[in-house]
């Protein structure tokens, strides 16, 4: 803090500034909930779910979080440019059907659907973003519209096409082995088995986060979300930012899509229903303000962490999944005091 | 009229300039009829009482609207900025009312909102971090902390990071707009020295505010409006500081209301009498016209450069 002061007289500390032990520093940052949240859910399953001790079983922990957190950091830096996108959970769904079905259908290479389920996703991504700029209407409610469309959508065009619920699998189409081995691999490190898209959701929440702190994009970012009126008057673009945030959604929907597509070759024109709150929730745990302008990628991917860890620490402790959203539920509602508690503390500590 | 305006033309080119520039929102009437202009070096006040329209002339000059009718000229060369980016670019800076910051982040961020310092493609936070520190000291305020967000100082703390980005920033006509409504007396007096700071450093000032004292003592020419239109247009030479607050308080008003009162007769009678006084006091003579030199638009006063 007092190193980028220049030296020229000697370098004071400012007497009306107490010094911030390391520790009071760390709570002053957004993320700092979560990550006591996730230490103390840690700490609980440790003890009481055998499995969980496990280096491989965790590993598959890693896996589910990763599924929910690269959503989670796109999600929140929507949310932090003060924006909604209900429409983020069958959005996955919808980019992984069309590059499934594009190339069953036209029995393309199967990299020709991965790149129209690309456009498809960023295209839904820019009409979302278009349609809150343009119209000023709250994004809530534009996004609960394409969500309602995209997953009638997904549903009728799957039964249309396929007559069924599900994609037929494209396990033989060619192209799909190096699309797998792209999007939907593991490798081995000490005998532990390690999904990619764990290492992907690491590099998405560390861009995230690099590009919210350290680029004038994330500064306008935080803009927009905080003060749209003020960030336009100094000449940010809030129109542009609002709608690259929302293709932003649109491109790591398209990303997870593969991810889960080429997972299992095959989908389900049902599934992806409610992710939407996960991703939020994530985000709302990770420090994310509802009102915007304030909150965290990493915070995001600590919060789709602890969504992974009571999501399997459940299973593995033998309880009835039944319980699962339940304690989503309540981990929100505390996740929210705790946030609250902590940043009137932080910025009554300033 | 032309002739009039090349008369005007003798100082070469004002920064900022409008002619005749009026302002419709479908058949609502904002502005009409107002001329205006500001040369580096100068502070020209826009006075007026709520609704009388300043917020709708400082928008036109700031590129947030356009004018539905006149002129508007930066420099001589007419434009029709359809941004304030655009307007900025230009060397025309606002620092509005609720100061443009956004108050959840740290000071440094706000200072360099929009104009970020980057190296390599990503910002230069400690140059940034550094200049904001300096640049609010050479205004006076020895901040605590620039990672502090922005809405933990106090009003005229915020006015001066508004106001000192905007020159950092090389801004050549800063519009403020009332920067001192929501300030105690010492702080306004503080936001004053920093106009005649900006002018000294030769930069044109638009200072808009409903308060007479605090218009007259720093500026060169003082536009009156009211009801959207220009009330009188005069330098500062032509008016006294009584005259500006009795124009201010709507002279002619006061004196209507004043006669309404004295034919209601009885204790509405005495008030009429003490309301009379006051006009007499402010310097308006009686009758309609209202003070001396009042000026309308197309001629704006043209003996001091």
């Amino acid at each position: 803090m007092t190193d980028t002061i220049e030296a020229a007289p000697p370098p004071r500390l400012d007497e009306r500034v107490q010094r911030k032990s390391p520790l009071a520093r760390l709570f002053a940052r957004p993320e700092a909930g979560a990550l006591a949240g996730a230490i103390i859910i840690y700490v609980f399953f440790f003890a009481i779910a055998p499995p969980f001790r496990n280096a491989n079983s965790f590993s598959s922990v890693l896996y589910v979080s990763s599924t929910y957190g690269l959503m989670a950091a796109p999600v929140a830096l929507l949310m932090i440019g003060g924006e909604f996108d209900l429409s983020a959970g069958v959005a996955v769904t919808s980019s992984a059907l069309c590059c499934s079905l594009f190339s069953f259908e036209f029995t393309a290479n199967m990299w020709v659907g991965v790149l129209v389920a690309l456009v498809l996703s960023l295209f839904i991504g820019f009409i979302n973003g278009w349609v809150v700029v343009k119209t000023g209407i709250p994004s809530f409610l534009v996004t609960l519209g394409t969500f309602f469309m995209l997953q009638g959508l997904n549903l009728a065009l799957t039964q249309t096409i396929t007559n069924g619920a599900a994609s037929p699998s494209i396990s033989d189409i060619q192209g799909f082995d190096s699309a797998q081995k792209v999007f939907s691999s593991s490798f081995t490190v000490g005998g532990v088995n390690i999904r990619t898209s764990i290492v992907y959701w690491i590099v998405i929440t560390l861009i995230a986060t690099w590009l919210l702190l350290r680029t004038r994009t994330g500064n306008w970012i935080f803009s927009v979300g905080g003060s749209a009126q003020s960030a336009r008057a100094v000449g940010v673009p809030v129109g542009r930012m609002k709608i690259l945030l929302f293709m932003g959604v649109g491109l790591l929907a398209w990303f997870t899509g593969m991810i889960i597509l080429f997972q299992f070759n095959t989908i389900q024109s049902g599934q992806g229903v409610g992710n939407e709150f996960v991703y939020i929730i994530a985000a709302v745990v990770g420090g994310c303000l509802l009102t915007g302008g304030y909150g965290s990628a990493v915070g995001a991917g600590i919060g789709a962490l602890i969504f992974g860890m009571v999501n399997q620490g459940i299973v593995y402790a033998g309880w009835d999944p039944d319980w699962f959203t339940f304690f989503v539920g309540a981990l929100l509602l505390g996740a929210i005091l705790l946030n609250t508690y902590i940043r009137r503390r932080a910025e009554a500590n300033r | 009229m032309t002739s009039t305006l090349e008369n005007d033309q003798k100082i070469a080119n004002p920064l900022v300039r409008l002619t005749n520039a009026g302002k419709r929102y479908g058949t609502i009437i904002a502005l009409s009829e107002i001329s205006l202009e500001v040369s580096a070096g100068e502070v020209t006040c826009v006075l007026g009482d709520n609704g009388a329209g300043k917020s709708t002339l400082i928008k036109i000059i700031a590129g947030l609207h356009q004018p539905t009718e006149g002129t508007y000229e930066v420099e001589g060369e007419a434009v029709a900025f359809n941004s304030p980016r655009e307007a900025l670019e230009r060397g025309i800076a606002t620092v509005y009312q609720d100061l443009a910051v956004v108050p959840l982040m740290p000071v440094w961020r706000n200072f360099f909102l929009g104009n970020e310092v980057s190296k390599g493609g990503r910002m230069d936070i400690p140059f940034m971090r550094t200049k904001t520190k300096e640049e609010m000291l050479a205004m006076g305020i020895d901040l605590r902390d620039v990672e502090q967000p922005i809405g933990t100082l106090s009003g005229g703390e915020r006015q001066c990071v508004a106001i000192s980005r905007a020159v950092y920033f090389g801004a050549k006509v800063l519009i403020l707009d009332e920067p001192t409504a929501a300030l105690g007396v010492k702080q306004s007096g503080v936001v004053l020295k920093y106009i005649i700071q900006a002018r000294e450093r030769g930069l044109g000032v638009i200072f808009i505010t409903h308060n007479p004292h605090h218009a007259y003592p720093v500026g060169d020419r003082f536009l009156l409006l009211n009801r959207g239109r220009s009330i009188g247009y005069y330098e500062k030479n032509q008016v006294t500081r009584d005259e500006l607050t009795g124009l201010m308080a709507g002279g002619g008003e006061l004196e209507a209301l004043s006669h309404e009162l004295e034919n209601a007769g009885g204790a509405a009678a005495d008030v009429a009498a003490a309301l009379g006084e006051e006009v007499g006091e402010l310097g308006l003579t009686h009758g309609t016209d209202r003070a001396p030199n009042v000026t309308n638009n197309s001629n704006p006063p043209s003996t001091t450069a």
